[in-house]
């Protein structure tokens, strides 16, 4: 197992290079002089000249990625345009923001996805199914920020029932956690239905029905047990999904996260910012896939890695 | 920012011969969700193509005057902050939300196709670094992906089209390649091989409209992401610039006015539904129509 957890370690690092090289050239890409951008609008020539020296804009490219690729290994992000504070500082104070919104939406997507999924794949083709498929299809094709806006409307505005915005109490994360969560609980819901079926269909599940057990027993222990690998794998995918929407959420609620930090750096082009959550969000959907991975071992025992 | 469904991927066995398309569309025609989501399409397409014989008047002309007036007969969803109307504007919206999902497809199909038909039929070196590069890019979620070159191009519908495009490109190259894998192996390929036709042709002739299928499906579903980020990136303020009506874009402007005249923010959000829900009911329904194993 830990071999294995260190093979798919080492196997990350062609695609962190990739990542590396992606942020690399899109500062190259730029218009104009990357040390004028990286300085800001209001910096002197001397500021702008000292970031050139340390970028080493004057070396061969190569040197310039070797040494570019040196500083993020020691998670040297850089110092923000707009508040000179270290990158990784900026998005330090932020993670905890972004993670407790992330952790509670997936959890409401969960709570609800499979138990609706299960339900619609027991029920197939009945109005029950209907429902679910529809509601799933509906929540996939809902702009998140606009369902904030409405639940904002509906439970600040007029029921007055909870916060439009901020932070600081259980009730400040209620509106924006539900809002993530609709856009995730209906891919797993979709997911949990297909699978389901295609498990209720299985020959041990005959067997089991045949044996007597109860229908409960069929559906969570026999059919749910085998159905959660895929269902596991959607969560995690859908992960990367929580991250684009956590962008557009944390905005419409106010929300300190890095999503918000993201938006407000690329508002006011502060480049180091932008490069630096973009490679924290890379790091961290690569990181839960390997995770989902690591849990598929956990929830079936055929699974074995050497 | 649905990045899901790789449709039922390619089967060369099921071609589409004159029997089998007519099977297709009994079946597509019997799926009552698809046919809603055809006919929301056609709607919406509709209002896109006659934007100025539906709404007379210029929809980015502001008139103080009657700013923030709810729904009326006069303007039967209101008008907004700058006193225009939401109608006008929600009905050109449509014309360029379909302008950009059109282009962002377009974008990803003429990179994505080609360079996953050449992934999987060359293989090799070529194959190594096309994954490698898709790898990387797989490694941001799509709308990230957006977000990041945005940033690099700046605001505005082209640079929007292009960097919704490249986000989506990764995803035609997969879902090509994985088609081409299976395709190549088949016997006609061979036989095409044999008679000593060039690779071009053969990718061209023989290859391509085997993986159309699976690309249509993913068109469809892709449509309706391109709306989706679109839509997202207008109202972040980094997409799509005011005056011009995109739907994203008005929600954004529409957020300050929430307590006062919440109508402002709800008819655009309804707009950017409907136009998503008919492209994901029609790619549901083409995928099962498309896939032997629905029976009719």
């Amino acid at each position: 197992m830990l071999n294995y957890v260190i093979k798919r370690l080492f196997s990350m690092i062609p695609v962190l290079v990739g990542i590396s090289i992606l942020l690399f050239f899109m500062l190259r890409m730029l218009p104009g002089d990357p040390a004028q951008v990286l300085a800001g609008q209001m910096a002197s020539p001397e500021e702008i000249e000292t970031i050139r020296k340390q970028l080493g804009l004057d070396r061969p490219v190569y040197e310039q990625y070797l040494s570019y690729l040196g500083r993020l290994v020691r998670l040297d992000l850089g110092r923000s345009a707009r508040t000179q504070n270290p990158v990784i500082e900026e998005i330090w104070a932020r993670l905890p923001n972004t993670a407790l919104l992330a952790v509670v939406a997936i959890g409401l997507a969960c709570l609800f996805g499979i138990p609706a999924g299960v339900i619609s794949a027991v029920r197939p083709y009945t109005w029950v199914d209907y429902a679910v498929t529809m509601g799933a299809l509906f929540g996939i094709s809902m702009p998140v920020f606009w369902l904030g806006l409405m639940l904002v409307v509906v439970f600040a505005v007029v029921l007055r029932w909870l916060p439009a915005g901020g932070t600081g109490s259980w009730q400040h994360v209620v509106l924006p956690s539900v809002t993530l969560a609709s856009f995730v609980v209906a891919f797993i819901a979709r997911m949990t239905r297909s699978t389901m079926l295609e498990t209720l269909s299985l020959d041990y599940i005959s067997t089991a029905r045949s044996k007597g057990l109860k229908e409960e027993v069929v559906v969570i222990k026999h059919a749910l047990k085998n159905a959660l690998i895929p269902i596991v794998t959607v969560v995690g995918l859908q992960f990367g999904l929580l991250l684009g929407g956590a962008v557009l959420t944390e905005t419409v609620f106010a929300w300190p996260g890095i999503g918000r930090l993201i938006v407000d750096s690329i508002l006011a082009r502060d480049y180091p910012v932008i490069q630096g959550t973009i490679l924290i969000f890379g790091l961290l959907y690569i990181l839960v896939n390997l995770a989902v991975d690591i849990l598929y071992v956990v929830i079936d025992p055929r699974i074995r890695y050497e | 920012m649905s990045e899901e469904t790789e449709p039922n991927v390619c089967r060369p066995a099921e071609l589409p011969s004159e029997n089998r398309w007519r099977r297709f569309w009994v079946k597509l025609r019997r799926n009552k969700a698809a046919v809603a989501g055809g006919v929301l399409l056609l709607l919406y397409v509709f209002c896109a193509l006659l934007a100025p014989v539906l709404f007379r008047g210029d929809p980015a002309a502001p008139n103080l005057i009657l700013a923030l007036e709810p729904p009326s007969f006069k303007d039967p969803l209101g008008t907004d902050e700058l006193g225009r109307s939401i109608l006008g504007r929600v009905i050109y919206g449509a014309r360029i939300s379909l302008l950009i999902a059109v282009g962002v497809i377009a974008v990803g199909l003429l990179i994505g196709v080609p360079l996953g038909l050449i992934s999987g039929f060359f293989g090799g070196k070529v194959d190594f670094l096309i994954q490698r590069a898709t790898d990387a890019m797989l490694a941001f979620p799509g709308f990230l992906l957006a977000l990041a070159l945005v940033s690099v191009l700046g605001v505005g519908i082209n640079n929007t089209v292009i960097s919704i495009g490249i986000s989506m490109i990764p995803l035609y190259i997969r879902l090509v390649r994985s088609c081409v894998l299976t395709v190549r192996e088949e016997v006609y390929v061979e036989a095409a091989r044999a008679a000593g036709t060039r690779d071009g042709m053969i990718l061209l002739r023989h290859i391509l409209p085997n993986v159309m299928v699976p690309i249509t499906v993913q068109t469809s579903l892709g449509m309706g992401t391109a709306i989706l980020f679109a839509a997202g990136l207008g109202f972040l303020g980094i997409g799509v610039q005011p005056p011009t009506p995109e739907w994203g874009a008005m929600l954004g402007s529409a957020r300050a006015y929430l307590f006062n005249a919440p109508h402002v923010a709800t008819f655009p959000g309804i707009a950017i539904f409907l136009a998503v829900l008919s492209f994901n009911l029609l790619g549901d329904g083409l995928r099962d129509a498309l896939d032997p194993r629905f029976k009719i």
